[in-house]
């Protein structure tokens, strides 16, 4: 197969995906939408965030207490909530996630 | 702010997300070549599809010989995502010409959509977020042209980025923006709902199982505002 052919496909369908509604500029979406609209980044963020915790590798359940994602997620989404502070949850959670993992021997050093 | 320093600011405030986007880029470009991808193609790909989940579900049918129509149907599955990321920016990039809505649109992905939306619910009316967007969106493009390249050249040589757990980056900058939104019962449920479906419907292959939790989210959450609006309404009667 032709692997230009393919990334020409991709680069077609993935571009009209994305400007599919920016290709509409006079377009007011109804209500309904509109509400609809509003909980997009909460759905979609939650629906990345929450399996990354609680499956790190894509895969398997780590539901234990040496997942460094889940425990430092605990400790940002505790910072968000209190700070509701953008950088002091990443800087926070950060710190956190890769003091855990200095800790728990997880790094490659 | 000035273009400029909307520009610039979209630019930082990509910085974990560049860090979190790193390890892939590299895995991306170390990786396409066993696949049968040529280093111009490998790069072609990371330049004109500029979609990380794809490129690699794309790599490992390749690898696997799959046939172009059911790789082309994979891709538009994979990024259907991007649909909802679209309808969500509208509003905000409407009043754009097409030369400004056609390449922000092309640099559209998920790191770029939870920091740009972030800077768009901000309360001021700047009138140039759309730099900010631009910043946010060629920091994101630039970062993964040069792992690729980086990938492409070095690949075994470099050494193990994935262990490093870069990727938390982006997590947690995902929670730093979520978490303040769960003001009311209606975000809190859409979020609960969607963090569950997720986790249910995490063996689906194809990221079906986010769009199946996104869009569970989001009918749960209109459904609850509906609610509370007539309960609202009745006891206003």
């Amino acid at each position: 197969m032709d692997n230009w052919l393919l990334i020409l496909g991709m680069l077609a369908i993935t571009f009209s995906i994305r400007y599919s509604l920016f290709a509409f500029p006079n377009l007011r979406f109804p209500p309904l939408a509109r509400q609809g609209l509003h909980f997009v980044p909460t759905a979609v963020l939650t629906a990345i965030v929450v399996p990354g915790m609680l499956l790190p590798d894509g895969q398997y359940w780590a539901l234990r207490l040496d997942n460094a994602y889940l425990l430092a997620g605990l400790a940002a989404i505790a910072i968000a909530a209190l700070s509701r502070h953008l950088l002091a949850t990443i800087g926070g959670g950060l710190l956190v996630f890769f003091l855990l993992r200095w800790a728990l021997g997880q790094l490659p050093l | 702010m000035t273009r400029s320093h909307e520009f610039t600011q979209g630019a930082r405030d990509m910085l974990p997300m560049l860090l979190g986007a790193m390890p892939f880029g590299i895995i991306f470009g170390s990786l396409a070549g066993a696949a049968g991808l040529s280093p111009w193609q490998t790069i072609g790909m990371s330049l004109l599809v500029f979609a990380g989940s794809a490129q690699f579900i794309a790599i490992s049918l390749l690898g696997a010989g799959t046939g172009l129509a059911v790789l082309l149907l994979t891709t538009l599955v994979v990024n259907l995502r991007h649909a909802l990321y679209s309808a969500s920016l509208q509003p905000f990039v409407r009043h754009l010409p097409k030369r400004w809505r056609v390449p922000l649109a092309f640099w559209l992905t998920d790191e770029a959509y939870a920091v740009v939306l972030h800077r768009y619910t901000d309360a001021d009316a700047a009138p140039h977020k759309h730099w900010y967007f631009l910043g946010a969106a060629l920091a994101m493009y630039l970062n993964w042209q040069l792992c690729t390249l980086v990938g492409v050249l070095f690949g075994q040589s470099v050494p193990n980025l994935a262990a490093w757990g870069l990727d938390f980056a982006m997590l947690a900058t995902f929670i730093g923006i979520v978490v303040p939104m769960l003001r009311n019962c209606p975000q809190v449920a859409a979020a609960l709902v969607a963090g569950a479906v997720a986790l249910a419907c995490h063996a689906l292959p194809y990221k079906l199982g986010l769009l199946a939790a996104a869009f569970s989210g989001i009918v749960v959450g209109v459904l609850l505002e509906r609610r509370s609006a007539e309960v609202v309404v009745e006891e206003l009667a």
